[in-house]
């Protein structure tokens, strides 16, 4: 029996969250007794398996086809459940993702699995199968028994730390058939920003709210985000006013993070806001106004205006390197 | 075209959550329920497609009577016709399997819905819907256009977005901004009332997931407020070990 970790890749690298997502499965192996196998898709990246191994995985299974590079969800799907079949898999662990939330639930009929997703912990196996997971967009956590078999669990970011003591993987490079219907859904191109750091991955973000007044005063959030190698988030209004892309919305209806640090610039703190960020282990404010309701869950906070305030901290992190 | 929309039934997003009986039960009290915001999303685009091109939209929702006003909602907003699956959504399996059967027998040419619902946040639906019927799934979607019998359609993936051509039929978990949520008018509220709503059975008996134990996260201490940014870096640096 084993436990199969669907990894991903960005940027020629693995995820940190994939990453996580095989430390995860590495300590619930521990508990289960069972092996830690790794389904790697496309294109290997430099130190693959070195970095799988150290994360706690016992073996990688490799299936190199130039046209998994990019995120077919089908043709991944299809890839999975073999190699799932090939390791007896019995359960199935991936990180939270755009990408793996849709492969996910297609496996889920697939391998006849129960399914949780946002996982924040390891499950109690002394009654059965129980996961703890966080629902209501953060607002509250809910204790799940999954009854089946074969399971799926979808771990939230940042609630497992990245193990780095494990000896190098074998990798066992697998062919396999994909069938031409698994590529019905066609990518024709994307568009990436690239050598950004990823919001949903990132350890630190900096987002800013309408109070910065207009696109053109950006340059701070970036120099402030640069400074602390942060990736850059931003309020609903901002995003629908067109001053940043939708994948910098950062909220209920946009992108949830769970940074070790979320600062927020001249956002004032609507529930929805907050909905996406709650999950962060410590939360700045920067707001000249001392009533923005942001203050009252924030763990540290400066009133003040951020045309002033944050050049300062700029340069003040810049100090300390 | 023949436009499936599967609506949720959840808690408005300024809810205060609590639970009661030992928190085993989600507290309805004083609670306002809405038509999931995502799910709002992909009504609002199946509508402007039957603007563009015809057709019709059927309204789906699995859950007990207490949601009838919500697809009378839709129904408002501009779906032809509701269908309530009268079983209360025991989990993802359960509420994508009752789908699955419904849309088998009724053959729609797209199947939309939001891509996750705002109370439980799997996402997982539309992908079981997709694999369950043989036919892709795509989410989230962020555009949606089509032509004859082609969708061209834009997801978000993490720092961007991809692009993707697929044939009908398929199932698309929808966000913003694929359209600009409809606000019910005076005509679509009086015209709703005489549209058929009707409630079936479920098939289904089992589910794979069960629901233990509620719990809220531990309540926040009080903000540090800082007068200087050193003493916000001496913070950072000290006491949370961030910088």
């Amino acid at each position: 029996m084993s436990i199969l970790v669907y990894i991903e890749k960005d940027q020629r690298r693995i995820k940190n969250s994939s990453l996580e997502a095989v430390s995860y499965a590495a300590a619930l192996g521990e508990i289960t007794g069972d092996k830690v196998q790794v389904v790697s898709l496309g294109e290997a990246v430099e130190g693959e398996a070195e970095l799988l191994g150290k994360a706690g995985a016992a073996g990688v299974y490799q299936v190199t086809d130039d046209r998994l590079n990019a995120g077919v969800i089908q043709a991944h799907v299809e890839v999975v459940a073999q190699v799932f079949d090939k390791v007896k898999g019995k359960t199935l662990v991936l990180a939270k993702s755009s990408l793996g939330d849709a492969v996910a639930a297609r496996l889920a009929v697939r391998l006849d699995a129960g399914m949780a997703t946002n996982v924040v912990g390891l499950p109690d196996l002394t009654e059965g199968f129980v996961v703890k997971r966080s629902i209501f967009t953060g607002k509250a956590f809910v204790e799940t028994a999954i009854h089946t078999e074969n399971k799926i669990l979808a771990i939230k970011k940042n609630i497992q730390p990245v193990k780095t003591d494990g000896s190098a993987a074998p990798v066992e490079n697998v062919a396999i058939d994909l069938p031409g219907e698994t590529f019905s859904a066609k990518i024709t191109g994307t568009e990436k920003a690239t050598g950004e750091v990823l919001l949903p991955e990132a350890d630190i973000v900096v987002s800013g709210g309408r109070g910065l007044n207009g696109p053109e005063n950006w340059g701070l959030i970036e120099d402030l985000a640069d400074a602390l190698g942060a990736a850059r988030g931003c309020s609903k209004p901002v995003s629908d006013l067109g001053w940043r892309p939708h994948h910098e919305h950062v909220g209920q209806t946009g992108v949830k993070v769970a940074p070790s640090l979320y600062l927020a610039v001249a956002i004032s703190g609507a529930i929805q806001h907050l909905a996406g960020v709650n999950a962060s282990r410590y939360m700045v404010v920067i707001n000249k106004d001392p009533e923005a309701p942001f203050f009252k869950v924030a763990d540290y906070g400066i009133v003040g205006d951020a045309f002033e305030v944050v050049p300062k901290l700029t340069e003040a992190i810049n100090a300390l390197k | 075209m023949k436009i499936l929309v599967c609506i949720t039934h959840v808690p408005d997003t300024t809810s205060k959550i609590k639970f009661t009986d030992n928190n085993t039960q989600f507290d309805k009290t004083g609670v306002q329920f809405i038509i999931g915001p995502y799910d709002d999303y992909a009504l609002a685009r199946a509508v402007e497609l039957k603007e563009q091109g015809g057709g019709s939209i059927t309204v789906l929702n699995v859950g007990e009577s207490d949601t009838e006003p919500t697809l009378r909602k839709a129904l408002a907003i501009g779906a032809d016709e509701a269908v309530r699956i009268n079983a209360f959504p025991r989990d993802a399996a359960f509420v994508a399997g009752e789908i699955a059967r419904f849309a088998k027998e009724e053959a729609f040419d797209l199947i939309l819905m939001g891509r996750e619902s705002i109370d439980y946040n799997g996402g997982m639906v539309h992908g079981m819907v997709g694999e369950l019927l043989g036919i892709p799934s795509v989410s989230p979607v962020m555009k949606l256009d089509i032509e004859g019998n082609t969708a061209t359609i834009s997801r978000e993936i993490e720092g961007g977005k991809e692009f993707i051509s697929v044939d009908l039929p398929f199932v698309a978990g929808c966000q913003e901004p694929i359209a600009e949520w409809k606000i019910p008018n005076m005509r679509g509220i009086m015209s709703a009332r005489s549209k058929p709503l009707k409630a079936v059975d479920p098939e289904t008996s089992g589910s794979q997931t069960e629901t233990k134990k509620y719990e809220l996260p531990p309540a926040k201490g009080a903000v540090k407020l800082v007068d200087t940014v050193e003493e916000l870096v001496d913070l950072l640096k000290n006491e949370a070990k961030i910088l």
